[in-house]
This record gives C-alpha cells, sequence and structure tokens, in this order.
C-alpha cells in the first residue's frame, strides 16, 4: 500500500536537458582523450580530430535525440555514463594502436568506432521497434531457447574456432563473432520471464537450518540444470567468465524473485563445488589459479604456464601511482591484449588511480541506475529484468577488474564499453537500450484515473 | 612539448573526468529528491470539480471508440455498462456499475475509466486479481476493443 501511495504521490521529471549536458561533457571526455593521446604520443593534436571528434558527436546527439522522441521518460544518466565509458575506452584503445605503429586508418581504434556505430544503431533499433519491454515475456522459453543454441555454436565444427584456449567464437566468411556475449542478454530475458511464472513455487521453505530456510529438495531442478550448463561451458569451451557470469546471474535473480536467503547458500555451495573441483582437474583452469598465487614464479618463463600478462599490468599500475604517467609516458604495450581484457591496466598505467577510481564508479551508477528502475519498475518482469542486465555489468565488471588487480583468479570477460571487442560492445548498447526502455516505462507518470468528486464523498460518508 | 605542458594537459584531462563524474552524480542525487509531488493529492478538489461540472455532457463518442462494456463470459453474461457513464466499477457490491455474481470477485473490484482517448482498466487491490491474457495486471493496463479482461470466472470486453 505504502509503496502505491509513494508511486501516486511523485511524478519523475523527463530530465532529457540533464542528460544533454552529461552527453556534452562524456564528448569532452571522449575527444579531449583523444587529442591527449595525440599530443601525448606524437606530439601534436591527430590530423583527424575533427572527422573523428565529429563521428563521435554524431552518435551520440543521435542517441539522445532518439530517446528523447522514443523513450521521454528514460533515465537522464545511462546513456552518458555509457558515452563516456566508450569514448575513454576508444582514447585508450587509439593509444596502444599508436604504440604497435598503426596509422589513423587501420588499428584497432577505427574498427572499435564502427563497432560503436552499429551498437548504436542497434540501440536506436530496440528503443523505436520495443516499445513495451513486457512484450518480451512472450519470448521466456524461445529466448532460453535462442541462448542455448547461440551458446553451442561455437562448438560446431567449420564455423567455430579456438583463440587462445578458448572456443568461443564463430566465424561466418571474414566476419567473427561472441555468441556468448548475446546469449548473454537472452539468458536474462529467459530467467526473467521464468522466475515471474515460477517464483512462488520457488520461495516455498524447505528444511530451517541454522536459522536460514533451506528451499526444497524437489525445487533444486532448474539451479542444477543451470549449474550443469555453466559447468558444460567451462569444460567445453574453456570459457571461465562465461561460466562463471551465467550461473552468478542466475542464481541473483533467483535471489531477487524469491527473497530466499537459501538459495544464495545453495548457488555459493554450488559454485564453491564447481570452482574447486575445476582448479583440481582442469589444466587450464588450475594454470590460472597458479598464476594468481604466485604471478612472480611464472614470469618470463620458457616453459609452463607464463604470467607476463598480469605481471607487465601490476608493474604498469604500480608506476603509474595515484595520477598516473600520462598518455605517451607509459608502456602499456608491454602488456599482451592490453586493449581488450587488460584496459583497466593500461588506464592504471597513463592515467592513474584517479581514472581507474572514476571508471569503477562509473559503472557503479550504471549499476545503481538499474537497480533504482527496479524498484520503481510496476511490473515483476520489468523488475527481474532490469536486475538481471544491471547485475550482469557488476559481475563482468567484478570478474574483469578482480581479475586484472589480482583479488580473483583472472577469467577471460572483456571489460564492458571500454574493451576492444565488436561482440561485446554492440550487446552492452542493446543492454542499455533496454533499460532505458524499462526506465522509461517505470518512471512515466500513471495515466490520470481519479474517481470524480462525487464518488469520493461516498466513500467518505460510508466511513464510520 | 615540454614536460609542463603534458603535465597540464594530464591533470586537465582528470579534471574534467572528475567533473564528469561529479555532475553524474548531482544528476542522480536530484533525480532523488527533486521529483515534484503530483498534483493528484494537493490539488485533487478542484480539478475532481472541473471534471464532474464537464461530466454531465458526455463527449460525443469517435466513430470506431468503443461505447460499452459486455460481459461475454460467466454467470452475468450478457450484462453492459454504458462507457458514457465512466468510471466503471466492476465487483460484487451494489454500488458497482456492473455487478457480478461470482464468487471470485471482490466487491470492488476493477475498474474501467479514460485518459484521452485510451480506455484503462484498473485492479483496485482485489483478492483474486484482474488479468489480462494469462498476465495479471498491476497498474493501469490500456484496453482496446475486444481485449478479454478476466475478473474471476468472468470475461469483460469493450464493444462498439
Amino acid at each position: 500500500m505504502s509503496a502505491q501511495t509513494w508511486a501516486r504521490e511523485f511524478v519523475h521529471r523527463q530530465r532529457r536537458g540533464a542528460e544533454l549536458f552529461l552527453l556534452i561533457l562524456s564528448l569532452v571526455v571522449g575527444i579531449g582523450g583523444y587529442a591527449a593521446v595525440g599530443i601525448g604520443v606524437e606530439q601534436k593534436v591527430p590530423a583527424d580530430i575533427v572527422g573523428y571528434g565529429g563521428w563521435l558527436a554524431v552518435l551520440i546527439i543521435g542517441a539522445h535525440i532518439v530517446v528523447r522522441f522514443v523513450a521521454p521518460y528514460a533515465d537522464p544518466v545511462l546513456l552518458p555514463l555509457v558515452a563516456m565509458l566508450n569514448g575513454l575506452g576508444l582514447a585508450v584503445i587509439r593509444r596502444l594502436d599508436l604504440a604497435a605503429g598503426a596509422t589513423q586508418n587501420d588499428g584497432f581504434a577505427k574498427q572499435q568506432l564502427i563497432w560503436m556505430t552499429l551498437g548504436v544503431v542497434l540501440f536506436a533499433g530496440t528503443l523505436i521497434g520495443l516499445r513495451d519491454h513486457r512484450i518480451m515475456q512472450r519470448f521466456t522459453y524461445t529466448s532460453g531457447l535462442a541462448a542455448v543454441v547461440l551458446l553451442l555454436l561455437p562448438m560446431l565444427p567449420g564455423i567455430g574456432k579456438d583463440i587462445n584456449g578458448a572456443r568461443i567464437w564463430i566465424h561466418v566468411g571474414p566476419l567473427s563473432f561472441q555468441p556468448g556475449e548475446l546469449a548473454k542478454v537472452l539468458l536474462v530475458i529467459a530467467f526473467a520471464g521464468y522466475l515471474v511464472l515460477h517464483r512462488d513455487a520457488l520461495a516455498l521453505a524447505g528444511r530451517r537450518v541454522a536459522g536460514i530456510d533451506l528451499p526444497r529438495g524437489r525445487d533444486l531442478g532448474p539451479i542444477l540444470a543451470m549449474w550443469l550448463i555453466s559447468l558444460m561451458i567451462l569444460v567445453r569451451q574453456s570459457d571461465l567468465g562465461s561460466s562463471l557470469l551465467f550461473f552468478g546471474l542466475f542464481v541473483i535473480m533467483l535471489y531477487v524473485a524469491t527473497e530466499r536467503r537459501g538459495w544464495i547458500i545453495v548457488g555459493g555451495g554450488l559454485f564453491l563445488v564447481g570452482a574447486v573441483a575445476a582448479a583440481k582437474l582442469i589444466s587450464h583452469v588450475s594454470a590460472r589459479v597458479d598464476i594468481w598465487l604466485h604471478p612472480f614464479n611464472h614470469y618470463q618463463t620458457t616453459a609452463g604456464p607464463h604470467s607476463d600478462q598480469l605481471v607487465e599490468s601490476m608493474f604498469g599500475m604500480a608506476w603509474g601511482g595515484l595520477l598516473g604517467r600520462g598518455f605517451g609516458n607509459g608502456s602499456p604495450y608491454r602488456i599482451s591484449y592490453a586493449n581488450s581484457d587488460f584496459i583497466i591496466g593500461a588506464i592504471g598505467e597513463e592515467l592513474g588511480l584517479a581514472t581507474v577510481l572514476a571508471v569503477i564508479l562509473c559503472y557503479g551508477l550504471i549499476v545503481e541506475r538499474g537497480l533504482r528502475t527496479a524498484i520503481i519498475c510496476r511490473d515483476d518482469f520489468g523488475k527481474l529484468l532490469s536486475v538481471g542486465l544491471a547485475s550482469s555489468f557488476a559481475l563482468q565488471v567484478f570478474v574483469v577488474v578482480g581479475g586484472v588487480t589480482r583479488l580473483i583468479p583472472l577469467t577471460g570477460l572483456t571489460t564492458p564499453f571500454l574493451s576492444y571487442g565488436g561482440s561485446s560492445l554492440v550487446a552492452n548498447w542493446v543492454i542499455v537500450a533496454l533499460l532505458l526502455r524499462i526506465s522509461d516505462q517505470a518512471r512515466r507518470p500513471l495515466p490520470d484515473l481519479s474517481f470524480s468528486a462525487s464518488d469520493e464523498a461516498t466513500q467518505v460518508v460510508k466511513l464510520p | 612539448m615540454s614536460e609542463l605542458t603534458l603535465f597540464l594537459i594530464r591533470i586537465a584531462f582528470l579534471a574534467i573526468l572528475w567533473i564528469f563524474v561529479l555532475s553524474a552524480v548531482s544528476v542522480v542525487r536530484s533525480d532523488m529528491f527533486g521529483a515534484r509531488v503530483s498534483d493528484g493529492a494537493a490539488t485533487a478538489s478542484p480539478r475532481a470539480a472541473k471534471k464532474s461540472k464537464k461530466q454531465p455532457k458526455p463527449a460525443k463518442p469517435r466513430r470506431g471508440a468503443p461505447t460499452h462494456v459486455l460481459v461475454v463470459e460467466g454467470r452475468s453474461q450478457g450484462e453492459r455498462a454504458d462507457l458514457s457513464k465512466a468510471p466503471i466499477l466492476i465487483g460484487r457490491g451494489a454500488d458497482a456499475a456492473i455487478v457480478l455474481d461470482d464468487d471470485y470477485v471482490s466487491t470492488r473490484h476493477a475498474r474501467i475509466a479514460s485518459s484521452g482517448d485510451q480506455w484503462f482498466v484498473e485492479d483496485l487491490g482485489s483478492t483474486n486479481g484482474t488479468y489480462i491474457g494469462s498476465v495479471r495486471i498491476n497498474q493501469p493496463t490500456a484496453i482496446a476493443i475486444g481485449t478479454r479482461v478476466r475478473i474471476g470466472k468472468t470475461i469483460l470486453e469493450l464493444r462498439k
């Protein structure tokens, strides 16, 4: 009742002006970063700064205009945060391109900008094409099935391919794509639709142990199935990151849907069993754990696992200190794959702890906006969907940044919006579009259906 | 490029970045506390009064617009109410515009009202809920001609 009163009393403002202001600031960060890279590395402002800046500005302002027209009540902070992270990522990737000796027209930054264009187009398409997020509830099982098919695609001989020990890519002609990124979005939709329907049964309490109600044994089916799927991804595709992400997502959404702490205990227990078994039995995983615990034992070794990537990144971050070396004065190119897995290490070296903290704060804000959307959302499916999408960011950032800073063993996930990687960038733009669509629905004022005065008067007379 | 210039550029970049982050935080903050209270509660009476003044002359229904609600399934099948008397209260109670003889229906169960050209059905906190298709509604939901609204064991539709 109180929640309903609250929803009636407060009307969210559209705040599109605030969004535009923040977007312009984010453009200054993105284009300023690009200019600073040129000045730092080549001692001159890059020749294509106008073309580059113009392209970035068109993309960002275009996204803003789409939001203004089709989702006027959407959250004002999400889009600027994403634009800022994307712009910063482009500048850092450009810096690494220059170190690798790429010219203006090739290199990863150029490709990343093309992927970003595709991402923004899909962002706009999602917002325009999907006017009500509740429609997605109809495709619960379809999207679950599609996600499983996408996850299995890399296993097919012919189109699947091993890259760096993980079998998560598909190649069709000249294009390569990580279907797992798209599967992530579809799985969240499937989880949300499934849990909305079945949460009453899943919330029933079973045995009570140490003050916490454990779920009933017969309800363990879904979580066990999800656990097995995650283990299968781990064993067959050697993809530690995705396996952790999918299982974590399911446990979080299960907990949010049922409000039972027992599920976290069951999920955490299953995770521990899986993690310990994987660390003992799978050589790929046990090497990662060994590198995590003793990175310096494997630095520049000739045989066995080598930890150069992690150690170089730690050297870099230590050298960067609080304010960083400045663009061009560090040597982030010493880290292999600095532009994808270790972009946080490269940022830590040249831009310092101050920037790393700002970046992590931005991710925190993205997650906060997602959870806030879930709180004010009026339908259960939308609530669960936005919790799932927000926690996919939270898990992904925790796993990547935790891996780079040696809090947890390193796993191969991309840093959302910062890292080079087309599939991940495009999928994350679609996730932001979905979050904006839900928040637009949630913040939109309710249609005015108040009873007429005479009706209210009758009610008052009836009261004792 | 001198050392000092590079240092200044570095500091300027960090400053812009943090200005961005802090402005984002301040927008979040104003979003939390700055939402204005809707005029629903404070100015309810003048607006309602204006509405009741308007009510005696219902607007001429547009072509293609629904004119009445019809019970199409259930024990009260065939019962109807004119949409010109909106909002229409549906329930088991005597004050409802459509009185349903159905044990699964609450006294004041749901109502149908319009906002602009659009008709909405809203659940009034009933025990068994109001459904559109298989989905239980928990906010005013737009309905069109032929949308089947299920209340207890009864199904209602908007008709022309």
